[in-house]
């Protein structure tokens, strides 16, 4: 839904948010009207009223991880975790993060691309905020998403049983027991998003939070389409 | 200078210290990584770590704060809300849209580039560089000329963790600037 659906309709942070967005058409290529948050961040003003309207939001919410997606979530997902007490874990491409990690793949229009996070930092059972500049198709929160749903701890119970033969080997069969469980991903947090997010939307049953639409361009003019 | 230094509060310190972790031989055999993702994952630690630094910057008329792409988004932008400066994300190249103006930097082996929107620093900014760790310097100095070439003053370069085999304060000491770290990375035996 919309900041403006919720609570939030007639806010003038909400048009200084949107003013602040800068709108850089043809890229990465042509026919794709860029929206830029760079000139978000050069506003002090509207930046933090971006936080705080996140912050305000999901403070009561009991959220104990905000997951940022590499690289415009690293910038609104840490100052919204550092405000509500909350983990901050990044979702990063392929080979970035140390150490061991989880993987899940997700289509784009050409080919394909992988998140991966770190085996450990969310628990199961975790409430769990994932935070993005911008949604459009989805892809990739929705690949955010299941990667927290996935096998983040595996429980191991084991049984023994041990056999002596005839001529006194013994052999010992170990019996393990694995349960997958996962996080709760409560909400996906964006700046922008596209229309469709509307009214009670979601993303693999996960609802979304908007702050703005998509501008169509700096000069009011219609572009063509397609929002990054 | 170290916050140890500067009368930081050791127990923040021990704190933020404990909680930064060492990957060994990552990317590469004999680089022992300092990873900071433990640290995000203690919300006081991470809150202790932008405290120390909102505390040294806020009364020094810092207008900007340029972050290094990607871990430099992390650290900066908390700042920059606190203090009341602009945050500016410095890219790898093609990934900022609209105009850029690009800064060459040599590595062990190659080069790389870092790239600023132009407009985004104005002449008479003061500005702060911010990223989690600083090695031999050559990111903070591409990063030091980009902001110079667009004629802001640099202040200072921040960082979490220092690696002090690889120089990075000397080189930046010899580009004119201060280096203010909290932490010095612990295990370097085969660091490159």
């Amino acid at each position: 839904m919309f900041a403006e659906e919720n609570g939030l309709h007639g806010d003038p942070r909400i048009k200084a948010i949107s003013d602040a967005i800068r709108v850089v058409p043809h890229f990465p290529k042509p026919g794709i009207m860029f929206q830029d948050i760079t000139t978000l961040l050069l506003d002090q003003k509207a930046f933090k009223y971006t936080v705080d309207i996140f912050v305000d939001r999901y403070k009561e919410k009991k959220i104990s991880v905000v997951a940022g997606v590499e690289a415009r979530g690293f910038i609104f997902g840490p100052p919204i975790a550092l405000a509500i007490g909350a983990k901050f874990v990044p979702l990063r491409k392929p080979r970035k993060l140390p150490g061991e990690v989880i993987s899940e793949a997700y289509v784009l229009e050409y080919g394909t691309d992988c998140l991966e996070m770190h085996v450990g930092a969310v628990q199961a059972g975790e409430s769990v905020l994932i935070v993005d500049d911008l949604v459009a198709t989805g892809g990739t929160l929705s690949a955010a998403i299941r990667l927290l749903g996935k096998e983040l701890e595996v429980h191991c119970s084991s049984s023994s049983t041990i056999i002596l033969d005839q001529i006194n080997n013994i052999y010992i069969f170990e019996h393990v027991f694995l349960e997958r469980v996962g996080a709760d991903v409560v909400e996906c947090a964006c700046v922008i998003g596209l229309p469709q997010v509307k009214g009670n939307w979601t993303l693999n049953g996960v609802p979304l939070y908007v702050l703005v639409e998509p501008r169509l361009n700096d000069l009011g003019h219609f572009g063509d389409g397609g929002f990054v | 200078m170290s916050a140890g230094e500067n009368g930081g509060s050791g127990g923040c310190i021990n704190g933020i210290k404990s909680a930064l972790r060492v990957i060994p031989n990552f990317p590469k055999p004999g680089i022992m990584f300092q990873d900071i993702t433990t640290l995000l994952l203690d919300p006081k630690a991470f809150k202790d770590t932008i405290d120390l630094f909102v505390e040294r910057y806020k009364d020094k008329d810092i207008s900007v704060i340029v972050g290094i792409e990607a871990r430099g988004f992390i650290f900066g932008p908390p700042i920059a809300l606190a203090i009341g400066a602009k945050f500016v994300p410095l890219r790898k190249p093609k990934k900022l849209p609209g105009e850029v103006i690009s800064e060459k930097y040599i590595l062990e082996y190659g080069s790389d580039c870092l790239e600023m929107h132009v407009g985004a620093v104005e002449s008479g900014d003061r500005a702060l560089v911010v990223d989690d760790l600083v090695a031999t310097g050559g990111t903070l100095c591409a990063a030091m000329n980009l902001l110079e070439r667009a004629g802001a003053e640099v202040v200072e370069c921040a960082c979490v963790i220092e690696v002090p085999d690889l120089k990075g304060r000397e080189r930046l000491r010899s580009h004119g600037k201060p280096l203010y770290v909290l932490v010095e990375s612990q295990f370097e035996p085969n660091s490159q």
